[in-house]
């Protein structure tokens, strides 16, 4: 799950970890009276939108006055944004932040990520900062250094303090950034994030070492123990068919194709999806119905497939282990009869139970074209498509 | 001979008295595999399916003589549940349980440093000896006993690919799923490893998925030392930047971890790779051939 910028820079506050002063507006009106509350001076106007690359999109504005502080909150509430990360559609701002301005001197990068490869969560950090940290990696390798965190005893004053002297932090700020970074580990580690980036890391005129920007990623898995940052997901952020299969566990993400797909397994989806492909044929959505569906979830899980306006026909691909044929059968018949299927259905059953599946689709007196394997079913769905 | 599991495997399952775990417990002690017990704390004393129930892992290694554990716990106790069996120094902790937040998996993994409990999983099927033994969620009727490992980020997409050997009459020593999350216990190399050493495996079928780097790695290890021939499967080549596929594991970021980039390393380390997941049983069969092993793995 993600969260906004002006969020994820509260969290660090919470934690003692330094950002810039700064207000969460959702009118122009508000943007005035958030600039009000802060120190006067230069204020910075910034959409928030769950996108990286705002800068350079005109989402964030430099205001000398509250009548430019107005100005560029009418500009910008509304306005769809289009960075290399929102896809050709763009988001739509409809919330601000409006800060103090800093009077920066250099910009850093800190990052915290579970690195697969050691099993462990590594404290990255550049003095490349308010770059994009994948181009610094490419071009720049030598300017990136890591250190790895023992969970015993989580990030450590010297590891801390070697990252900022690696990164060419002054000496009399190496202090304060090591205390930055060891605040950072404390909200990685006790809100389970998965990722958190702070690019750029300041210094500024004052000697102050603060977050500019802030980019939290946290574990869906570990949301059930975190209350207070379930209430911080933005559902205007995602879209609405993803959001909707959120609510019964499934695992759905919406693509451009015209081929609906419900799978069991995260793997066989994927595959299912590449097996369409390869036919020639484009998929609407991922879904992965899991491994403990009932009937019930696999009905929802198909309305909301053939929500999709742009569903020409269905697969439904399941190789049950821990998933049930029967209980596949069930929730697509319970389905198709409530929503009333339009579009061809091909559906392809093998594993736990599959006879009693097989058995079921057939006495249900649908139009349900079976297929044999998956290359079958996919050749088939395609086929019908057209 | 077969790697991990065998007829002689004594298996308790963690959580027994959940409802998918009953299901399962049913199902592998069908398929003749040897559940001697199962834990659920509070639950001590009782019977289910004929199997004694214990309060704690300790003491039911102790009763049955155990030497793996299956683990059915839900989400939030899972990573304690698997403390639990290395404490108790099981062989083998096999987790079947998905949704494990990863910073208990890292906890986890850390405190196994230097135990001698081998961790399969979590997010997987389990592990399967045709035949013989199987533990976890997979349907049983699709495997045949032979000499073909397989090895497999995903859960159902080693049953489609075991399934496909199967129906062509090659049959496989063990099926071991490694499960799907960024964090995990077993990861390929080790696997690839034990089938490197045995005996009865002449050529392996390995499936990898979209994110992190296991598959290069892997590959990197065939390379240089393995023995038998292997075949590749990688799912999610029209996966797009930035999505996670369902595994917690199964993400492109930043350009790194595409099906592209991972064929490309199984290909240049001598591994040929199915175009659909519909052909990894002929990918093997025709690798076989070329080999001379087809008629040593024909089983059936």
């Amino acid at each position: 799950m993600n969260i906004h910028e002006y969020q994820g820079k509260q969290l660090l506050r919470d934690y003692g970890v330094a950002v810039s002063n700064g207000r969460v507006a959702f009118s122009p009106e508000e943007a005035v009276k958030a600039a009000k509350e802060l120190t006067p001076g230069i204020y910075v106007v910034k959409a928030q939108i769950h996108a990286g690359g705002r800068g350079k999109a005109g989402g964030v504005k430099i205001a000398k006055n509250l009548d430019e502080v107005r100005e560029y909150a009418k500009e910008l509430l509304g306005k769809t944004l289009v960075t290399h990360q929102t896809g050709p559609e763009g988001k739509e701002v409809k919330r601000l932040l409006v800060e103090e301005g800093s009077d920066i001197k250099k910009e850093y990068y800190i990052g915290l990520v579970v690195d697969r490869a050691t099993d462990r969560v590594t404290l990255m950090g550049s003095e490349e900062g308010g770059m994009d940290i994948e181009e610094v990696a490419e071009a720049t390798p030598e300017k990136i250094f890591k250190e790895v965190i023992d969970p015993v005893v989580g990030l450590t004053g010297f590891q801390a303090r070697r990252m900022a002297f690696n990164m060419n932090i002054p000496a009399h700020l190496v202090n304060k950034a090591a205390k930055f970074m060891l605040g950072l580990y404390q909200v990685f580690n006790e809100k389970d994030a998965s990722i958190v980036e702070i690019n750029p890391l300041v210094v500024t005129g004052d000697d102050n070492v603060l977050a500019l920007d802030a980019k939290f990623n946290f574990d869906d898995n570990a949301l059930f123990r975190h209350k207070d940052i379930v209430e911080l997901r933005d559902y205007d952020e995602e879209d609405p068919k993803e959001i909707e299969a959120s609510k019964y566990d499934l695992s759905y993400i919406s693509l451009d194709g015209n081929i609906g797909c419900m799978v069991n397994g995260a793997g066989l989806a994927m595959a299912t999806m590449d097996t369409i492909n390869y036919y020639g044929g484009s998929p609407a959505n991922f879904l992965d119905v899991g491994g403990g569906a009932t009937a019930e979830k696999v009905t929802e899980a198909f309305k909301i497939i053939l929500s999709d306006e742009h569903v020409k026909g269905i697969f439904v691909n399941i190789f049950g282990g821990i998933m049930k044929c029967d209980v596949i059968a069930e929730g697509v018949i319970v389905a198709a009869k409530e929503v009333g299927l339009e579009v061809p259905l091909v559906v392809r059953l093998e594993g736990t139970n599959v006879d009693k599946g097989k058995a079921l689709l057939n006495e249900s007196g649908l139009n349900i074209i079976a297929a044999d394997t998956m290359a079958d079913g996919a050749q088939k769905i395609v086929e019908l498509v057209g | 001979m077969a790697i991990y599991i065998n007829k002689d495997t004594k298996v308790i399952v963690q959580g027994i008295t959940g409802s998918t775990a009953l299901f399962h417990t049913k199902q592998m002690l069908e398929y003749g595999t040897k559940i001697v017990g199962g834990v659920t704390p509070g639950k001590g004393g009782t019977e289910v399916e004929g199997v004694p129930v214990f309060n704690t892992v300790e003491e039911a290694v102790k009763a049955t003589g155990a030497n793996v554990s299956v683990i059915y716990v839900p989400a939030p106790f899972a990573a304690d549940a698997i403390l639990e069996a290395v404490d108790a120094e099981l062989d083998m902790a096999i987790c079947i349980t998905e949704h494990i937040p990863v910073i208990d998996m890292i906890k986890v993994k850390r405190y196994m440093e230097g135990k001698k409990t081998r961790l399969v999983g979590p997010n997987c099927p389990g592990v399967i000896t045709a035949d013989e033994c199987k533990i976890g969620i997979m349907p049983g009727y699709i495997h045949t006993k032979g000499h073909v490992g397989v090895v497999s980020r995903s859960g159902t997409l080693t049953y489609e690919a075991t399934h496909q050997l199967s129906q062509a009459g090659i049959g496989q020593t063990t099926a071991v799923g490694i499960g799907g999350d960024p964090v995990n216990g077993t990861n390929f190399i080790d696997v690839l490893k034990e089938f490197n050493e045995d005996p009865e495996t002449y050529a392996v079928v390995m499936i990898g998925e979209i994110g992190g780097t296991a598959e290069e790695e892997a590959a990197e290890w065939v390379k240089e030392n393995m023995t038998k021939p292997v075949v590749g499967f990688i799912g999610g080549q029209t996966a797009p930047e930035g999505k996670r596929m369902g595994h917690a594991g199964a993400i492109i970021s930043g350009g790194k971890g595409t099906a592209a980039e991972k064929i490309k390393a199984l290909n240049a380390a001598g591994i040929e790779v199915a175009d659909t997941p519909s052909v990894i049983g002929e990918t093997l069969i025709k690798v076989i051939k070329e080999k001379g092993l087809y008629d040593k793995c024909k089983t059936h």
